[in-house]
């Protein structure tokens, strides 16, 4: 609904003909228009770094909301940041299993080496000017579905499984200087703003990212297991009819 | 007998770009869509009934049921929405198998949006699964190229549009009608109940909201029959199930055995427990399901098994922790996620979960007293079936458990001699 | 199949259950919740959520009680706001089990441990649903020794709401009433678990027009108001029944006062009317009554000096009496009343007129006006009410289809507005023939029937042909056509509105924007009518009235009156030797300089008022009278539904009209017997009714001027907040007026060559105004103004009304703000 007669006082040129067709086509992708907000809020974030005022009010004038709708939702979801975010985003997992596993010294190691002046880096975060190459958001996740390979970290929600302290350095210093360590599982690493973009669902160009590694050890461990001693599920009998039609009751 | 490991729905994960649909289609793909095609609609909800599956998702309501609450002829859209937001600590198993093998997903979503007449479906995935969303989308793409999504599919006059929706960030959209107003581009808080999303699901819409584990169950049941599914697992709950070991075990990862395997059983084939340190407490399904001990690893793992023994299958997500780890520090740390997570609709899990994790950080810091254990306890005792929706009665499972299980080292924390365990420093 | 019925004696009617309370039994209808029910039982079960008017949240938990379904207790507690009766299902509340009791004082515990406990400086201490049941249904001591969660207070959410997050306990009765009620989203949740928070978005301040509801909603003190912030304790203030006297929807209100000053004003409850909501407007606008300037002597104009002194009311009755006399007995007096006045006050005016001035001359339409309007009001509004069949607020409800004609629901009849919107949000199909796709269309989920302005009649009569949907719809039982008081600025259109309904077999309601304006009518404060309906040509019915008022026959004048415009003509043309002018502000009328004319010419000015305004600055005599918290009285709504209330205030020594103009008039050897309101209802009663039956209008519109290049079409109407003087001295309540903007289509924009950036001036020969503009889906050709805000106000600075052609081009400089006296318009 729009909030009538208010001249916009918010500079939405940032938002140019390309991600303006974008929000259109990600409405067109559903039965009902607002359906478009989450993965559009993924859009704005792929512009910007961050969800801004801005990006509220591109999201609202593309959805006929108030601002104040908008807002209800951006800040109800942890992946939308309210400060610009850096080059990277690394996510360490602390819930309960990795946290034991180690995932817990890995956040505190991470903190400790990003932030400045003898005080760590804190949640959400950002070490170094945002969106500047090597500069990188930290923050600590809640569980990420990895927990056979924890401890588990994500950058831009590409996977690194398996790691300790010294590797998270390892891999953190190589962000910082430029590089672009492959993740165990996911696609090469681009930035933060590209993973959005493919969580507001554009993939286009990035075909070969489909290719990235998935399986881990871990993940086809019971597959091989049962391979190995040639067990499987009981075989499936090659007549199997339907039953019939239940009569309407 | 049956052996002790039944690859069904994790079959297909050895097999080399098994994400694509050339793979897919080498290995029986699609050929189960064919044969539901030619079938009538309501001997698909049968069969499925017939076979006995139950959700994967944790809760394990009949899936054929839920189908057949959809009315028909209603003259109102159906909607079929897949739940991947999969967020439940300790569980792993459906974003692997989205990303080894989403064709049987889509397969599975094609054969129950015809059985439950849907034209569109949606596939709700966590938003952090960045890998499982692409392979997914590749996945759609290729569906609709080869004529299996559209219009008129497969010349049997049945049009589905399915779209991947990434969520944003939000463990309670893994509650099914918080999932759906998500999805519907707000806040993901749970919706009263009645209606539920049968009636009044997605845009008000009769809707069936499945796991992913769960349909992608589907096809195979379609191929092999209800009566194969049953040659597994036990009566009231039939079928293979992917059991995700995670913690101080020496062979962690997704095994895939019949319903009722016990944690023994499971160790076993994963090299027991890692550098022999004994088993101390273990989720059967998440930390939402009470914790089990030692003294629970002969427990069948099922829907009945879990439940006799005062826990629940949950999402059969076993995390596995040995004698290092401190109960209380677990317990805090999994409140710190429900308190993170608790979505703020209502009172008993908003402030509920905000006043427990202060006490047991207060406690693990060394300065609790026994009062507080009662405190803990009566608070969870009013969170406990007082908050809307599930989430509040997940959230006061670990702390009743880990408490029933192990009061003393709660009781040795209010003793500022007692010995310090690992993580509760 | 016939069971032998229970030992119970309570029959269960039709689409009705019987269930178990406390051990109560109890038949309820299918569909009302548990809460409701126990209620009505006299058994109160705590919440916070939960609001009749609202749909069920459930969110708080508050209000658990113990459920046993077919003899099996269900696992958990149950909200009673959220489940709804059963047969034979046994409840059990607080009462009678422990465990809803436990269930209870744990929620009440854990809304507490946030809570900062801050009763003694807050606004809702002492009527606080959270402290009244903490006390009934918490623990007496905390076991919360832990970090409170803290927020920086009080938040501004707008100029008149603030809002402190400390004591919200998340009910979202705020929220949902915004977005349900009133379909203002602009107040939200916002963050996540015990983050969780009401918020506006940033730089987006929750400017509705119904925001004070959620004040009174609020069962805490989260949202307070800025205007009555630390004013006084609920206890320390009397409240007093009250009515609404601002616009004709004639809303339940209850006034709270303290030491002879009102505090503040909430919503009474009254299903039929207002249910449980007002506008801002009805809430916050009531200090122009104190305002500095108001008048509490009379005052007579000096000989000498030429200036207004105070003086005794015997010698500005007699100074009066004597001119008013004088000029009765020579050209004759015209009596202007207003649209503000009770329907005793009205009557009063009315019986004035014909018994002490002997005279016709009276109108209470200080605003645009046509004689068709008048035969429309005769024919097809006169005598209509909720008991003879007339529109209704719960008729609009039920209707199949409404239209709404010249009429802004949410700016003129707010609460007419919530009712549509209400009706809207369930089946009822609403349709607005204006110009643009204003916020009320869009609310009320309308389709919008465009035309040029003075275009409607035309539109109205190619209904059938055009829109075919919209003829059907009307053609349901039930349907409703609701016409504005803008119709009388469109020739034709009253009688286009007339024939449709003819043809429809729709039900016509006439809205207008005043309190006062429809009793003024049935009352005979009209040039055509003596009270009760009584056409003045009609000689039975003046002598029906001759009688009643004990006249010698053949007293009364025999022929119409002049109206409004008419009166001021003939002032200002020495045709008329005097006024009687009461709430009329010059400048709402079509032509103020006719009406300075009229006041500065007419030989002798009697004016009575409240507060200065330009008819004051002509008068010879200022009488001062009762604002209505000061005064008891009526007024008549637009329905026809009587609106009675008595005095909030006594004692102040203001005096209602009827008093003085029956005080006048005896000082003119006349006896109107209205010295009191209830002396003059009274007499009123007496007269009874006997509505005349006439014929609807049959006025052909005339052919519409084009503009030429550089002109458009003006379209006009007033919004709720505005220059209107019962808004003085409310700047918080001004602060949440819309922008004044101007508004026309894309593509007149671009025909005259606007840059959206940049202010237009929009101007008539008679002067010009300049604001920003903004595009909207007018009908090419037409531009729109707000009717009198800030420095807009179309008739004093334009002379100019809705349909008037103007010129329009890009504003060469800055708009100037104009002075803050430069406004118009009294109400």
């Amino acid at each position: 609904m729009t909030q009538t007669s208010e001249p916009s006082t918010v500079d939405l040129s940032v938002f140019d003909e390309d991600t303006v067709a974008r929000a259109r086509q990600l409405i067109s992708r559903y039965p009902l228009s607002r359906s478009a907000l989450l993965p559009m809020l993924h859009l704005v974030q792929s512009v910007e770094g961050y969800v801004s005022q801005a990006g509220i009010a591109f999201c609202a004038g593309q959805l006929d909301l108030s601002n104040a709708e908008v807002s209800a939702v951006a800040t109800f979801y942890t992946m939308y940041k309210r400060k610009p975010c850096g080059e990277h985003l690394v996510s360490v997992c602390t819930n309960t299993l990795c946290a034991a596993l180690g995932g817990d010294a890995i956040f505190a190691k991470l903190r400790e080496h990003l932030g400045s002046e003898g005080k760590p880096l804190g949640q959400e975060e950002t070490s170094g000017e945002p969106g500047t190459p090597g500069s990188i958001t930290l923050e600590h996740a809640e569980c990420l579905a990895a927990c056979d390979l924890g401890p588990v970290l994500q950058v831009n929600y590409e996977f690194y499984d398996n790691q300790t302290p010294d590797k998270a350095l390892e891999l953190v210093t190589a962000l910082q200087a430029g590089e672009k360590p492959a993740p165990t599982r996911g696609a090469p690493l681009t930035d933060f703003r590209q993973a959005e973009l493919q969580l507001a669902g554009f993939f286009e160009g990035r075909e070969s990212d489909l290719d990235g590694p998935s399986a881990a050890a871990e993940t086809v461990r019971g597959a091989r297991v049962a391979a190995d001693n040639g067990w499987t599920a009981p075989s499936m009998s090659d007549d199997v009819a339907f039953p019939p039609v239940p009569e309407k009751k | 007998m049956v052996d002790s490991l039944t690859p069904v729905l994790t079959k297909r994960w050895l097999s080399p770009r098994s994400w694509t649909i050339k793979t897919y289609e080498q290995l029986e793909g699609y050929t189960a869509l064919r044969k539901a095609l030619g079938a009538h609609p309501d001997q698909i909800i049968q069969q499925c009934k017939d076979s006995g599956l139950r959700g994967r998702g944790g809760a394990g309501f009949p899936t054929g049921m839920k189908w057949g609450f959809i009315p028909q002829g209603d003259g109102k859209p159906h909607y079929l929405v897949i739940n991947a937001d999969e967020g439940e600590p300790g569980t792993c198993k459906d974003i692997p198998l989205m990303m080894a093998d989403p064709h049987s997903l889509i397969e599975g979503i094609i054969i129950t949006s015809y059985a439950i007449r849907a034209n569109f479906a949606a596939i709700y995935v966590r938003g952090e699964a960045l890998h499982c969303i692409r392979r997914l989308d590749g996945a759609v793409k290729e569906a609709y190229a080869a004529g299996y999504l559209g219009k008129d599919i497969l010349g049997s006059g049945f049009d589905l549009d399915v779209v991947v929706h990434a969520g944003a960030g939000a463990y309670i959209c893994g509650e099914e009608t918080a999932l759906l107003d998500s999805l519907e581009g707000k806040r993901g808080q749970p919706r009263l109940k009645p209606p539920f999303p049968a009636t009044a699901g997605l845009y008000a819409s009769p809707t069936v909201v499945n796991n992913v584990e769960t349909i992608a169950s589907v096809p195979f049941i379609v191929n092999g029959g209800s009566d194969w599914f049953r040659t597994m697992g036990r009566e009231r709950s039939p079928g293979p199930k992917i059991y995700s070991l995670s913690g101080h075990v020496t062979r962690p990862g997704q095994y895939e055995a019949p319903m009722g395997t016990t944690l023994r059983e499971l160790l076993e084939l994963a090299g027991g427990m890692k550098d022999g340190i004994p088993l101390k407490f273990w989720t059967p399904g998440g930390s939402s399901t009470p914790l089990f001990t030692a003294d629970h690893l002969d427990v069948p793992l099922d829907f009945e098994g879990a439940a006799e023994a005062g826990s629940m299958l949950g999402t059969t997500a076993l995390q596995i922790f040995n004698e290092t780890v401190s109960v209380p520090w677990a317990v805090m740390k999994w409140t710190e996620f429900y308190k993170h997570e608790s979505c703020g609709k209502c009172t008993p899990c908003r402030e509920g979960t905000y006043w427990l994790v202060q006490i047991l950080q207060r406690m693990v810091a060394g300065n609790g007293t026994a009062s507080d254990i009662d405190t803990l306890l009566d608070v969870c005792d009013n969170i406990l079936g007082r908050s809307f929706c599930a989430l509040g009665d997940g959230a006061v499972s670990p702390i009743t458990s880990g408490i029933k299980y192990f009061k003393d080292e709660f009781l040795a924390l209010c003793d500022k001699n007692s010995a310090v365990l690992a993580g509760a420093h | 199949m016939t069971l032998a019925p229970e030992k119970s004696e309570v029959e269960v009617p039709e689409g009705h259950v019987k269930l178990v309370i406390d051990g109560f039994e109890v038949v309820a209808p299918k569909g009302e919740l548990l809460i409701r029910t126990a209620e009505r039982l006299g058994i109160v079960v705590p919440r916070f959520c939960d609001h009749p008017l609202l749909e069920p949240a459930g969110a708080c938990r508050q209000c658990l009680v113990e459920v046993e379904m077919g003899g099996r207790p269900m696992p958990k507690p149950q909200a009673s706001c959220t489940m709804t009766v059963a047969d034979g299902m046994v409840v059990k509340t607080q009462l009678t089990s422990p465990v809803a009791d436990k269930a209870q004082q744990g929620v009440m515990e854990l809304l507490l441990i946030n809570h900062p406990l801050d009763c003694p400086i807050c606004d809702k201490g002492g009527e606080c649903p959270l402290q009244n049941q903490a006390l009934k249904h918490g623990r007496s001591d905390s076991r919360f020794h832990e970090h409170k969660r803290t927020f920086p207070k009080p938040l501004p959410i707008s100029t008149q709401v603030l809002l402190d997050r400390e004591r919200c306990v998340l009910c979202q009765r705020c929220t949902r009433f915004s977005a349900q009620i009133a379909g203002d989203p602009f107040i939200e949740l916002l963050e996540r678990g015990s983050q969780q928070q009401i918020g506006v978005a940033e730089g987006k301040p929750f400017q509705s027009y119904f925001s004070g509801n959620t004040i009174q909603i609020c069962p805490v003190g989260a949202l307070t108001s800025a205007a009555y912030r630390f004013r006084a304790r609920p206890f320390d203030l009397i409240s007093t029944p009250s009515v609404c006297e601002h616009c004709s929807s004639g809303c339940a209100e209850r006034t709270d006062w303290r030491r002879g000053k009102v505090q503040r004003k909430l919503a009474g409850d009254d299903p039929e009317v207002n249910e449980e909501w007002i506008c801002d407007k009805g809430r916050f606008a009531f200090r122009y009554a104190t305002a500095g300037d108001r008048f509490t002597r009379p005052l007579v104009r000096d000989a000498e000096s030429g200036e207004l002194r105070e003086t005794s009311w015997t010698e500005a009755l007699q100074v009066a009496a004597t001119g008013l006399a004088a000029a009765r007995d020579a050209k004759g007096v015209g009596v202007l009343t207003g649209g503000r006045l009770t329907v005793e006050d009205a009557y009063a005016y009315a019986k004035f007129a014909r018994v002490a001035l002997k005279t016709n001359d009276v109108d209470f339409r200080a605003r645009a006006h046509s004689a068709e309007e008048l035969e429309f009001l005769t024919s097809t509004v006169l005598g209509t009410t909720p008991d003879n069949g007339g529109v209704t607020f719960t008729a609009i409800e039920a209707a199949p289809a409404v239209l709404c004609v010249a009429f802004e629901p949410e700016e003129e009849a707010p609460i007419v507005f919530l009712r549509l919107r209400k009706a809207a949000r369930k089946k009822t199909k609403v349709f607005h023939l204006g110009q643009y796709t204003s916020p009320a269309v869009e609310k009320t989920f309308g389709t919008l029937l465009a035309c040029v302005p003075g275009g409607e009649p035309a539109a109205l009569n190619a209904l059938e042909e055009h829109a075919a949907d919209v003829t059907e719809a009307l053609r349901g039982s039930g349907s409703v056509i609701l016409v504005g008081e803008r119709a009388a600025e469109v020739p034709g259109l009253f009688s286009a509105v007339a024939r449709l309904a003819a043809s429809t077999g729709a039900k016509v309601a006439w809205i207008p924007r005043r309190a006062g304006e429809r009793g003024a009518l049935e009352v005979g404060a009209v040039p055509n009518l003596l009270p009760g309906g009584r056409l003045v040509s009609d000689a039975a019915a003046r002598s029906e009235v001759e009688n009643a008022w004990g006249l010698v026959a053949g007293t009364l004048p025999t022929r119409a009156g002049r109206d409004t415009n008419g009166i001021l003509v003939a002032a200002a043309s020495g045709a008329l030797d005097a006024l009687v002018v009461a709430g009329v502000d010059p400048f709402d009328l079509p032509d103020p300089g006719l009406a300075q004319r009229a006041l500065e010419f007419a030989g002798f000015v009697v004016s009575l008022e409240l507060r200065p305004s330009a008819a004051t600055a002509h008068a010879d005599v200022v009488l001062p009278i009762a604002p209505a918290v000061e005064k008891s009285g009526s007024y008549l709504n637009w329905e026809g539904r009587r609106r009675d209330f008595g005095t909030t205030l006594e004692g102040t020594g203001a005096l209602p009209d009827c008093r003085v103009l029956d005080t006048l008039a005896v000082e003119m050897d006349a006896d109107l017997f209205t010295q009191t309101p209830a002396a003059a209802a009274a007499d009123l009663d007496r007269l009874g009714s006997n509505v005349a039956e006439a014929s609807a209008p049959t006025v052909s519109a005339p052919l519409l001027v084009q503009p030429t290049a550089g002109q458009a079409v003006l379209a006009t109407w007033r919004r709720m907040l505005d220059n209107g003087s019962l808004q003085d001295e409310e700047p918080n309540l001004a602060g949440t007026a819309r922008p004044v903007v101007a508004k026309v289509s894309a593509a007149t924009a671009v025909h005259l060559g606007l840059d959206l950036g940049a202010d237009i001036t929009v101007s008539t020969e008679r002067g010009s105004v300049t604001l920003p503009v903004e595009v909207a889906d007018l009908p090419d050709g037409v531009v729109w103004l707000p009717g009198n805000s800030g420095p807009v106000t179309v008739r004093r600075n334009l002379v100019a009304g809705h349909g008037s052609l103007v010129a329009v081009a890009v504003s060469d400089g800055p708009s100037a703000e104009k002075s803050a006296s430069d406004r118009g318009g009294n109400a």
